[in-house]
């Protein structure tokens, strides 16, 4: 008997040794996963940096495109482009956006509110590229020309369900007993929502629309067929030329909106495409001040994010 | 009563505001009508793109999808078949599920369960800023250093070795374009960039699980592996399920990317190391030149099926990942 428990006893430590070692072995598999997925992280935000840091300087930020085949020439163009239909996105997304979101915190357990929470989630999953058709579908075939108003529509329906999103959690944050105080004091619903509720949950929100602004910014797809790109885009001449005319603001608005507008990754999109090796190092420059731009955007939101959460918990 | 008839104005706005509920009342609708917007906007993408496909569906009908032989994209004939870009996206997004799958787990579990604290936040964001990468300078960085330095020469082993097997070796007929632009390139570069989704949805999957199912698991003497293979990760397996199906909606709408490493080349036939086209890249590359009402109509109709896909799976996707965040406190509490 003594024999056998022996051997029991041996099998038994073998087996735990054995599962000790698959034990640590998986467990550092999954560190190194972890470092394998960053590597392309490091490699694309490195590569980029070298390369686009090369033909980057002052022209490019400062001037337009040079025609095909002659060397320097910037992308202004696509700077302004970007800036106004970000903007203009940022606009149509945030007001209803942030009302939504009212609703959603407000009522989350109704039919509606449901409803909301998961068409939100639905949203952010519908591909760019149909969103692009869609804004084509329902502006620029009607209109019957291309746009910077289409551009920013289709960019706005990208923001709406990250801003809905993070407005909906940042209301969720604010202690009830600010609502009922305010409520106890006799305000109505909206001036605890706008006076109340609002301010206190205001940091968050903002950081909700950078991260909204910093997706649209480097979006791609939604311009394809709605901002289509110009090269010859010049902000400085329609403005000029608007207000040399006595155009009122609305009018000189309204002619920037109407017209194909450039961006910076449609550019980038384009040049990379082009066989002439001036324009691919440009369009690495323009993926270095896209990358940074949205890299910049992204972790001041988190350091933001990072700061609240540390204070509502200290 | 007395006092309402010395001032009768204040009197009606005191019942107007009251028929208003102070302001309540068109506030309240104010956000109504905005939530109901935002799910009208659902609504509407589908029905716009169904409105605007209509010529298109009635000329092809069904045989728009159909695997038949020989698929022809036509133009100049108005001859439009889908099958092969619906093969396409599908193919690649198979491969970025199978390459993005094993890894975005185990950095799951290392940033749920084994990741040090002062780690932690640091891992968190950098997986964050590579979801944030535009999905332009990916495709850009893929095209000009990844092709060429990785995905060329794993496209000619592959075609070496499983090339020449039996069944499957159809999959891997090479040879690979020497650039590296093929349906495989495609599917890793959509790894890398769904990995940082499906690992975040699958943290919080491991995160929403009760404590008390590890503390059993290693009260009766499991490792902390088999604890996480054995206990954690059926626990969450609707919720891993959810978040593979979520990934797997990014990946069949990536755009950029794929357009600019894809090689967009209908002639690839069936071969993983051939160029290909996927819905999206024949709509981004397509669709600003449609040459004909149909050719355009055909293209919106591509962009209609992909919406209703990414539709059904992000649906699946939400309820599974919502169910095991619903079901875990009744568990807790039991």
């Amino acid at each position: 008997m003594s024999q056998f428990s022996f051997l029991l006893e041996r099998g038994h430590t073998s087996r735990w040794q054995f599962r000790k070692i698959v034990n640590s072995l998986m467990l550092s598999l999954t560190g190194l996963q972890t470092l394998l997925a960053l590597i392309p992280l490091f490699w694309i935000v490195g590569y980029v940096i070298l390369r686009g840091g090369k033909s980057i300087n002052l022209d490019f930020f400062i001037n337009n495109p040079k025609p095909l085949g002659e060397a320097g020439g910037g992308v202004l163009s696509a700077i302004e482009g970007t800036l106004i239909v970000t903007l203009l996105a940022a606009l149509f997304a945030i007001p209803p956006g942030v009302l939504a979101a009212f609703y959603a915190a407000r009522h989350p357990n109704t039919p509606l509110g449901v409803a909301l929470r998961f068409s939100t989630d639905v949203l952010s999953g519908v591909p760019s590229i149909v969103i692009g058709l869609f804004g084509y579908a329902l502006i620029v075939k009607p209109q019957g020309h291309y746009s910077a108003l289409a551009g920013g529509i289709s960019l706005a329906i990208i923001m709406l369900p990250i801003i809905i999103r993070t407005t909906e959690e940042m209301l969720k944050l604010v202690p009830p007993t600010l609502r009922e105080g305010s409520l106890a004091l006799g305000a109505p619903e909206w001036k605890t929502s706008l006076s109340v509720l609002f301010p206190a949950a205001l940091n968050g929100i903002i950081t909700g629309f950078l991260l909204g602004i910093a997706r649209a910014a480097g979006e791609t797809a939604p311009l394809l067929f709605t901002a289509l790109g110009n090269e010859r885009f010049d902000l400085r001449m329609i403005v000029c030329s608007g207000l040399k005319s006595h155009q009122n603001i609305f009018q000189i608005v309204g002619r920037l909106l109407e017209q194909p507008i450039d961006s910076l990754p449609l550019t980038l999109w384009q040049y990379a495409q082009q066989p002439y090796p001036e324009r691919v190092e440009q369009s690495w420059a323009v993926a270095l001040v896209l990358m940074i731009l949205v890299l910049v955007i992204n972790i001041f939101t988190r350091l933001c994010i990072e700061a609240r959460a540390r204070r509502l918990r200290g | 009563m007395q006092k309402r008839k010395a001032v009768p104005e204040g009197w009606l706005l005191g019942r107007w505001c009251r028929f208003l509920k102070h302001g309540d009342h068109p506030w309240q609708g104010l956000i109504l009508l905005m939530s109901a917007l935002t799910l009208m906007l659902m609504l509407a993408i589908g029905w716009m793109l169904w409105s605007e496909s209509s010529g298109a569906r009635l000329e092809f009908g069904w045989g728009f999808l159909s695997t038949a032989a020989k698929p022809s994209w036509d133009p100049v004939n108005d001859e439009f078949q889908a099958w092969p870009f619906v093969y396409g996206t599908l193919l690649t997004s198979l491969v970025a599920i199978l390459l993005a799958l094993p890894i975005s787990v185990g950095i799951a579990v290392f940033l749920a369960e084994l990741c040090p604290p002062w780690l932690l936040t640091p891992l968190n964001w950098l997986m964050e800023l590579l979801a944030a990468i535009p999905s332009v300078v990916n495709g850009l960085w893929g095209v000009f250093v990844f092709l060429p330095l990785v995905v060329a020469p794993v496209g000619i082993f592959l075609g070496e070795t499983l090339g020449k097997m039996p069944l499957i070796g159809g999959l891997f007929l090479g040879p690979i374009p020497a650039s590296g632009a093929s349906r495989l390139a495609a599917g890793m570069v959509l790894a890398i960039m769904i990995i940082p989704t499906i690992a975040a949805v699958t943290r919080d999957v491991f995160l929403a699980i009760p404590d008390s199912q590890r503390e059993a698991s290693l009260a009766l003497g499991a490792t902390k592996w088999e604890t996480i293979w054995q206990v954690q990760i059926p626990y969450g397996l609707s919720g891993i399920l959810g978040a593979v199906i979520l990934g797997l909606g990014r990946a069949l709408g990536e755009t950029m990317a794929v357009t600019m490493v894809i090689g967009n080349n209908s002639g690839g036939g069936l071969s993983l190391l051939r160029p290909g086209y996927t819905m999206a890249s024949i709509i981004a590359n397509e669709f600003a030149e449609a040459v004909t009402k149909l050719h355009s109509q055909a293209l919106i109709e591509i962009g209609f099926v992909l919406f209703i896909m990414t539709l059904l799976l992000n649906t699946i996707a939400r309820l599974l990942v919502w169910r095991v965040a619903r079901r875990t406190p009744h568990e807790t509490r039991a």
